[in-house]
């Protein structure tokens, strides 16, 4: 087919889009960000809200729903566009606030600088993300449009040049593009890193009839949420990016495999197929060229070591999702003994970027052996938690204190755990390492998913370590025995130090089992899962010292080793706030009036410590508990 | 969980008539258990073995794929499903000590459904509303900062409205 009816095709597609876009900026619109996020602070009550004035006060206006821009601690958030001025975005949105911009900003014209939160337009009078810190170490490529455009309407996709890629694309040949993706050296962002290009290059030389390009969108890991954020804010961008890997490859038939714990991301991507379809840009003759392509989604059921590809393929299979041995390579023989892709969404999000700006491009952002850009998770004991993309080679420091503007509540920074459960505990003084893949392993974390979890001064590394291997030791799909038997072991060891039942010789039995469970099993989850021990023994070796040998948890976390307690000096007469706090009437009123704890009934729930008033502030915690009857002898 | 006949009867004719929409092949194994856990709520040993039956496969290839993912129940959820998250953000700022509040309040495991089929308590891996921790789901309306003694609130206010609804039924 020649390239003339290719670009007629899609220049018939783009002014059906650009025809229906076009009175958008004369008009008013409001647009809520209405991903996972969002509708659980309250997104869909905001928009309904803003329905409802908007009838009452006989608006002209637009309420539309977007995916997430990354912002999550300030959400729900919302973007107001008003002809005249510059497009405003909003946070901490209530239904009161939703009134007030009614009536000051859309009935009037006061845009209510006082909750605006940034501008997306320069402008004389506030403030553009660029001005802000985390404006100048950020830049968006595959989160780029998400939070801007309605993921449900092709069209706004397709209006700012959505599949111009794909089309352009199809006029090419596949090997002009592979030579694009190697050049451009895109690495895996699932986790490992492996050479996107080189993926791709042994499945299009591998001889088949059929040929199977699957996405990964089994994000099973905890506090990681880009990949759902990325398929719910913006599927036709890593649409695009499967359909260009399938001519590339010579695939003809795609699956999206996603996780059942993310309806909002299976539904967004349904409805993406469907009006991909509709278009002509799925199916038959793509785009009037003589490439056909179907894709699927295919719904994930919830296990962890699905994420790795091989085990992946299993699952589909209708099988249990165990990692097989290699080779044969899934390149070579994957679903269905086919040679298939197998690649994560964000890999493939970077695909049309990639295509569209050429390699050189792509090479010059990052480092040389990584180019490009990470997308983090930013979770835990930090300020700004949300979504961010920055370049590679940004270090941990600019990431933490800079993007996302350090510690809450004026405590200090203790560890940042990165890559889930596969990954590390990384201290301050690794603080200034770049991210890459290669850094990041050497410090003993991984890139993983790209899940990043603050912990300051109350977090117990023990604890954290123990939590993290409870997770693997679940998630072991059974296999490999040191990966079954030895976490299960690990994990009983760290569970008998968190309880202060612990013996001098448990930290080299955990170092031993550690090395031994990443020699003895078969794929990432049982190689990676003694990581958080490892680091954390590395780089915390006091703390589990203090739990083994005092009996004691310095960062008063771990409930067998500390006990509640009111200080007698600081409670007051006048006030019963925790006895009412308590869950199981273990506070009771001495004979002096004041407060004081049953600690045979105590659960150790933290009511009582929160619901002080800041002006008593006289529970505390103690450990050991055996400093208890030191306390209250002295009473 | 003890079935009556009435629901045991129910549970053959919903599967039975899924079982029509789908072929033989073993790669249509989770979808069906998808569709009939979807129909259902949960997966009774006799919807089991029929799709066993179905794929001509040993019933105890479905029981193991079952128990190996997370997805699948086979226990009926409660009337209200309590979730309580365990994410990282949460599980550090608590969401343990909520689990188990939820434990002593609701009387049931994790994982269970309470005697009357009013309550159904379970542990997620991660909503993805991390900057609320700690993070629980009722009925899948998430509720943000749940301490103990919201948990109280939370399964009162549950009680109130079962019993205004039980009250309409009777007036």
């Amino acid at each position: 087919m020649s390239t003339n009816t290719i670009s007629e095709k899609y220049n018939e597609l783009k002014g059906i889009a650009a025809e229906k876009v076009k009175d958008l900026p004369k008009k008013t619109v409001i647009q809520v960000g209405m991903a996972t996020c969002g509708l659980a602070a309250g997104a869909r009550e905001i928009k309904e809200a803003f329905e409802k004035e908007i009838q009452e006060n006989e608006i002209d206006a637009l309420v539309e729903e977007v995916g997430c821009m990354g912002y999550c601690y300030a959400e729900p958030l919302i973007i107001i566009y008003k002809p005249g001025f510059a497009p405003f975005c909003y946070g901490y949105m209530d239904e009161g606030l939703v009134n007030r911009l009614v009536q000051d900003f859309l009935l009037n014209d006061d845009p209510c600088y006082e909750y605006a939160l940034v501008a997306l337009e320069t402008n004389d009078v506030f403030p553009t993300f660029e001005d802000f810190p985390r404006g100048v170490y950020e830049q968006k490529i595959i989160l780029e449009e998400c939070g801007f455009i309605d993921p449900t309407d092709i069209e706004q996709y397709i209006s700012r040049g959505g599949y111009s890629t794909l089309a352009h694309a199809l006029t090419q040949t596949p090997q002009d593009l592979l030579d694009i993706v190697k050049e451009a050296k895109l690495r895996g962002r699932g986790g490992a890193g492996f050479p996107a290009g080189a993926k791709w290059e042994t499945t299009q030389k591998t001889e088949a009839e059929t040929k199977y390009i699957i996405c990964n969108g089994d994000e099973g890991d905890p506090g990681a949420f880009m990949d759902r954020s990325i398929l719910e804010s913006n599927p036709h961008l890593v649409i695009e990016g499967m359909i260009i890997g399938a001519y590339t490859v010579g695939a003809t038939k795609g699956y999206i495999y996603i996780r059942a714990e993310y309806p909002l991301a299976v539904r967004h991507v349904e409805e993406a197929l469907q009006s991909c379809y509709q278009k002509g840009l799925l199916g038959k003759s793509i785009l009037n060229s003589n490439f056909n392509f179907d894709i699927e989604v295919f719904h994930g059921s919830g296990a962890f070591v699905c994420g790795e590809s091989s085990a992946l393929v299993q699952s589909m299979e209708g099988k249990l999702g165990m990692p097989q041995t290699r080779p044969p390579r899934l390149a070579t023989e994957g679903f269905q003994g086919k040679p298939t892709v197998i690649n994560n969404v964000k890999t493939f999000a970077y695909v049309p970027h990639i295509v569209k700006e050429g390699a050189e491009w792509f090479s010059n952002i990052g480092t040389p052996d990584n180019p490009g850009t990470a997308v983090f998770s930013l979770v835990g004991k930090v300020n700004n938690t949300g979504l961010v993309e920055v370049p590679m080679g940004t270090t941990l420091r600019q990431l933490i204190f800079d993007v996302g503007e350090g510690i809450p509540n004026e405590k200090n920074f203790k560890a940042v755990q990165i890559g889930g459960p596969s990954g590390g505990c990384l201290p301050e003084s690794t603080l200034d390492i770049p991210i890459d893949f290669e850094s990041l392993h050497e410090a003993g974390a991984i890139m993983g998913s790209g899940g990043l979890v603050v912990l300051d001064e109350d977090d117990c590394m023990v604890s954290i370590a123990r939590y993290f291997l409870e997770f693997t030791q679940q998630e072991s799909c059974g296999k490999c025995t040191f990966c079954r038997l030895g976490t299960k072991h690990m994990l009983n060891i760290l569970t008998r130090i968190t309880k202060g039942e612990g013996d001098k010789a448990s930290l080299e039995i955990l170092q031993e089992l550690s090395e031994d469970i990443k020699a003895g099993s078969l794929c990432n989850l049982g190689k990676t899962a003694p990581n958080p021990i490892l680091t954390t023994l590395h780089y915390f070796r006091e703390e589990y010292a203090a739990h083994i040998e005092e009996k004691r948890c310095p960062a008063l976390m771990c409930k067998d080793l500390i006990a509640y307690y009111i200080e007698p000096s600081k409670c007051s007469k006048l006030c019963s706030v925790c006895v009412g706090s308590c869950p199981t009437e273990a506070i009771y009123t001495r004979e002096d009036g004041l407060k004081a704890i049953d600690q045979e009934k105590c659960v150790k729930c933290a009511n009582c410590m929160k619901t002080c008033p800041p002006d008593y502030n006289a529970v505390i915690k103690l450990s050991p508990p055996e400093l208890l009857a030191e306390k209250e002898g002295k009473k | 969980m003890e079935l009556t006949k009435e629901e045991k009867d129910a549970v053959n004719e919903e599967v039975h008539e899924l079982l029509q929409t789908f072929g033989k092949e073993r790669e249509n194994l989770i979808p069906i258990l998808q569709n009939v856990q979807e129909k259902l709520g949960f997966l009774p040993g006799q919807a089991m073995e029929k799709i066993a039956k179905h794929l001509e496969i040993p019933a105890v290839d479905v029981y193991g794929l079952v128990t190996f993912y997370n997805q699948f129940r086979l226990n009926p959820p409660g009337e209200n499903e309590v979730k309580v998250c365990l994410g990282t953000a949460c599980y550090m700022v608590g969401g343990h000590i909520t689990l188990e509040s939820f434990e002593r309040k609701l009387e049931i495991q994790e994982g269970e459904t309470s005697e009357d089929r009013k309550y159904s308590l379970e542990r997620v891996a991660c909503v993805g509303c991390c900057t609320m921790a700690p993070v629980v789901t009722v009925n899948d309306e998430v509720e943000g900062y749940v301490t103990p003694t919201r948990v109280d609130g939370i399964v009162n206010s549950l009680e109130e409205q079962g019993n205004s609804t039980n009250n309409d039924d009777t007036a």
